[in-house]
């Protein structure tokens, strides 16, 4: 019995992805916005609260009452413009700060030289392109510290939403819609996130995880990134497997005939710490398991079952072994 | 002035002795109610039926908490919970909340204002048919016979349906055609009852009511009715669109032709929010009659009420793309629907203040349908609030689609509606049947009710915060939200319990309870001057009003309040 779950959950030890612990610049902004919210929020819920309860312990029957109907009092002008007022005020400030911050962060310019990422929603799995470096990869998202990246959110098939709760709040990816959204990480560290809309019958399984590196870390990823796949010939077996089932018709190694678009670009997959969109950790044990069923891990997924013998698998998993 | 001779229900009267359920005449009773058209016949099955749903729809939440208690639970499929939580949604909006409201209109309305029956007692019964045949479909779609290709499965994809999920492409089969169909019955018979309401209400008052003389119940279902006319349209259209793109050939939706999914964001929420104030303006409704009587005081402010109630019911029409904060729209946009969703906020606080007011300075007395409008004050007040959080689009950019958001709607659509319906029925269960219920039992109900509530409800916000997206069927350990799962599902089951002594309380006090007389409440309004349970023409004479509380100036001669209206 494999202990997924297990192997996951100690390799994914991470906090929780609360939205009160921002680490980057526009899920800054959100939080100094919701503590400024919350605070009149809290004092209205004190102040209503606190009168519905007095008026509850003070206005209630008493043993001794006298039986008499208490005076009918049917309303009041001055009180009733009073709680008219007071509130139109509070709603006019929280209008005009919420304004402010729809602004700064919707209508931000990215500028020159900002990293650009486009993510593309899949049913079930993130496809990520980083147009300036020729890079493509999946489910796994790098972006220097300090500096801002601009993402372009589209998608593939249904709806989908990019939310990563430390770094901004949501985006929807909506067919035939260009939307944007941008981070600024402050602090190195790996961000968990997923998608946030109904996508499907794997909708829980789009695990987004984001590694915010220094910028000589970034480059050197990205360096490694843009290599093509590399060639073992210890593993021509494996390949062989490869290009010569429907692998090929889904995945992209860069460098070989496989070019298929539909499923995740393998060309580095060795480098990615998940596999199936955060479903199992990328082991070699995993893998075979993964390949030989995918719908026992992730049922609904799109990728078939390969039906290969345990000759065929071996070398195919060893040869994606290599795709470092 | 119309001078007062107030009503009594005549010498037909029903006893309730009359009742009988066996016997050699159980098909002639089946076919009474099947073929009546009697206003209160007609309500008490909308509630039946309701209830059933209730039944129903909270199963489904049952078991969905059941799976999610714990990470990476196999309790259910991936595909069986995503039936789940759309089924759950879809009933419990079309098939539980606006029938049951629907239901106590249908009984209360004609009562308040004196008349004998709806204005069009056929097609309130077709309008009570048509949403009862939509719950019907709806299920058979789970039930459904082999050999009909796809029925068996039931929709899969949530109760909004977002574009292109709904699309050929993503839903094959017939599961999505099931929910469209049984959407547009149940909208027909929606858009029936609300347009019966409004024409019943400004054509079947009694002499004397004035429209500023109607009880605020009368009046909110009022607003309620026009809404619904108002506000079923758009579904409609949109189901009818959706059917277009499926079986004809249409791109509206289908965005692999072409299509718009925005468009279909649109129309749901052009339909979903007003749908909010819908269900909630009739859970106004019962607070506004019984915090008073409760109170022993008028209700306070009461043109302000009104204005309050008119002006939710125009802004609601105006806030609907708060839903689509997340979608990409321009700043601009984003701002002008920030604005409207918090203006809102300000009549709905006015609401508030004046319950507040009517309880300021009266003489409360704690019976179990105080104690639910009281719950129902506090939590329609938390509502509110986490209502205006999400109203700050940023803020939303984070808790929309999480549980946060879960966890406020349920706010009100639990805290908030089922709790005043709660309260309605130890209210009127004593004019429907002429017994009470039982109040050592409702005493139980509520504490259990409220302890499972926020066990439930309250830490639902806790993992929105913390992350967890909605409808996700299982989630990851380690990321802090298992606990609080632990503690939602353990809130389920005493809910569970409370609202079983809820249905025990109903069944028992049908046959058991202690006989209410006309008036056991001490209460106001003229469906308290006529027998318990109603004869089936009301009143024996039509009645005559001079103020808002016949029944007052009746008991007070000496200080009616036609003197001050």
């Amino acid at each position: 019995m494999l202990d997924a779950s297990a192997a996951l959950a100690f390799f994914l030890q991470t906090a929780s992805p609360n939205i009160f612990a921002p680490a980057s610049v526009p899920a800054d902004e959100i939080y100094h916005l919701a503590l400024f919210v919350i605070g009149i929020t809290i004092g209205i819920f004190v102040v209503v609260g606190g009168l519905l309860v007095f008026a509850v312990i003070k206005f209630r029957r008493r043993k001794d009452d006298n039986g008499r109907e208490p005076p009918q009092v049917y309303g009041s002008t001055q009180i009733e413009l009073a709680w008219t007022v007071l509130p139109a005020l509070i709603v006019f400030v929280l209008f005009l700060t919420t304004a402010r911050v729809i602004h700064q962060i919707e209508d931000a310019k990215a500028p020159a030289g900002a990293l650009q990422v486009t993510v593309v929603g899949h049913q079930f799995w993130w496809e990520f392109r980083y147009p300036q470096y020729g890079v493509v990869t999946a489910n796994e998202i790098h972006v220097p510290v300090n500096s801002p990246t601009f993402l372009t959110l589209l998608s593939a098939d249904t709806d989908h939403a990019f939310w990563v709760p430390q770094l901004a709040g949501k985006t929807d990816l909506i067919p035939n819609r260009v939307n944007h959204t941008w981070i600024e990480p402050s602090r190195a560290g790996v961000y968990l996130g997923q998608c946030a809309l109904f996508c499907g019958v794997q909708h829980a399984h789009m695990l987004l995880r984001v590694k915010v590196q220094s910028r000589a870390d970034f480059d050197a990823w990205i360096r490694r990134q843009q290599q093509p796949a590399v060639k073992d010939p210890a593993v021509a077996a494996g390949r062989q497997v490869f290009q010569t089932t429907a692998c090929v018709n889904c995945h992209t190694v860069r460098g070989t005939i496989a070019d298929g678009r539909f499923g995740p670009d393998l060309t580095h997959l060795m480098s990615r710490a998940t596999l199936g969109a955060g479903v199992l950790a990328n082991s070699p044990e995993n893998l075979r398991l993964w390949i030989q069923n995918p719908a026992a891990f992730k049922p609904g997924c799109e990728m078939p079952a390969m039906s290969l013998n345990p000759k065929q698998l071996g070398e195919l998993v060893a040869y994606l072994e290599t795709l470092k | 002035m119309v001078s007062q001779s107030l009503p009594h229900a005549g010498p037909h009267a029903g006893a309730i002795e009359d009742r009988r359920l066996g016997g050699a005449g159980w098909l002639e009773w089946v076919h009474e109610w099947v073929v009546t058209v009697d206003h209160k016949k007609i309500g008490l099955m909308y509630i039946v039926y309701a209830l059933i749903f209730l039944a129903i729809g909270g199963a489904e939440a049952t078991i969905m908490r059941i799976q999610l208690a714990f990470p990476e639970s196999h309790f259910v499929s991936p595909q069986v919970f995503n039936e789940l939580f759309t089924m759950h949604g879809t009933t419990m909006v079309f098939f539980m909340g606006m029938p049951i409201l629907f239901g106590f209109a249908n009984y209360l309305v004609p009562l308040m204002i004196g008349a004998r029956d709806m204005a069009f007692p056929r097609l309130n019964a077709f309008s009570f048919w048509m949403t009862a045949f939509g719950g019907l479909l709806l299920y058979f779609s789970f039930i459904g016979g082999s050999g009909v290709y796809g029925a068996g499965s039931a929709p899969n994809v949530g109760w909004w349906a977002y574009a292109p999920l709904t699309a050929k492409a993503f839903s094959r089969g017939h599961s999505t055609d099931y929910w469209t169909l049984a959407l547009l019955l149940s909208g027909i018979g929606s858009i029936g009852a609300g347009l019966n309401l409004v024409v019943t209400i400004f054509c079947m008052r009694c002499r004397g009511m004035t429209l500023a003389k109607m009880p605020m119940l009368v009046w909110l279902n009022l607003v309620m009715g026009g809404m619904v006319l108002g506000g079923i349209g758009p579904l409609t259209a949109s189901q009818l669109m959706l059917c277009v793109d499926r079986y004809l050939g249409g791109h509206f939706f289908d965005t692999q032709a072409g299509g718009s999914a925005i468009m279909w964001f649109h129309f749901f929420w052009i339909f979903g929010h007003p749908e909010v104030y819908i269900l909630v303006i009739p859970a106004f409704a019962f607070a506004s009659e019984i915090i008073p009587v409760f109170s022993r005081k008028a209700i306070f402010g009461y043109p302000v009420m009104v204005a309050a109630t008119l002006a939710i019911a125009f802004l609601s029409f105006s806030v609907w793309a708060h839903h689509m904060f997340a979608t990409g729209m321009p700043s601009y946009g984003n701002a002008f629907f920030v604005l409207t969703s918090m203006v809102i906020g300000v009549p709905t606080g006015i609401k508030i203040f004046n319950w507040l007011g009517t309880m300021w300075g009266g003489k409360l007395i704690f019976s179990t349908a105080m104690l639910f409008c009281i719950g129902f004050l506090f939590q329609f007040l938390v509502g509110g609030l986490t209502g205006i959080m999400l109203a700050t689009a940023p803020f939303d950019w984070q808790l929309n689609d999480s549980y946060f958001v879960v966890g406020h709607f349920h706010y009100m659509l639990v805290g908030a509606i089922i709790f005043t319906v709660f309260a309605a029925f130890y209210y009127w269960y004593p004019k429907f049947t002429g017994r009470m219920m039982d109040e050592r039992l409702g005493k139980w109900h509520f504490w259990l009710m409220l302890i499972g509530f926020h066990m439930t409800f309250d830490p639902m916000h806790i993992t929105g915060i913390l992350g967890m997206p909605r409808r996700i069927y299982t989630y990851e350990p380690g990321r802090g939200w298992a606990i609080w799962n632990l503690i939602i599902t353990i809130g389920v089951f005493i809910q569970i319990v409370a609202v079983g002594i809820f249905v025990w309380n109903l069944i028992r006090s049908y046959f058991r309870g202690k006989l209410a007389g006309n008036d056991p409440w001490d209460a106001w309004t003229l469906e308290w001057a006529t027998s318990s349970p109603p004869p089936p023409y009301n009143f024996a004479v039509e009645p005559a009003v001079q103020s808002r509380r016949p029944l007052w100036d009746l008991k007070h001669p000496d200080d009616p309040d036609w003197k001050y209206e």
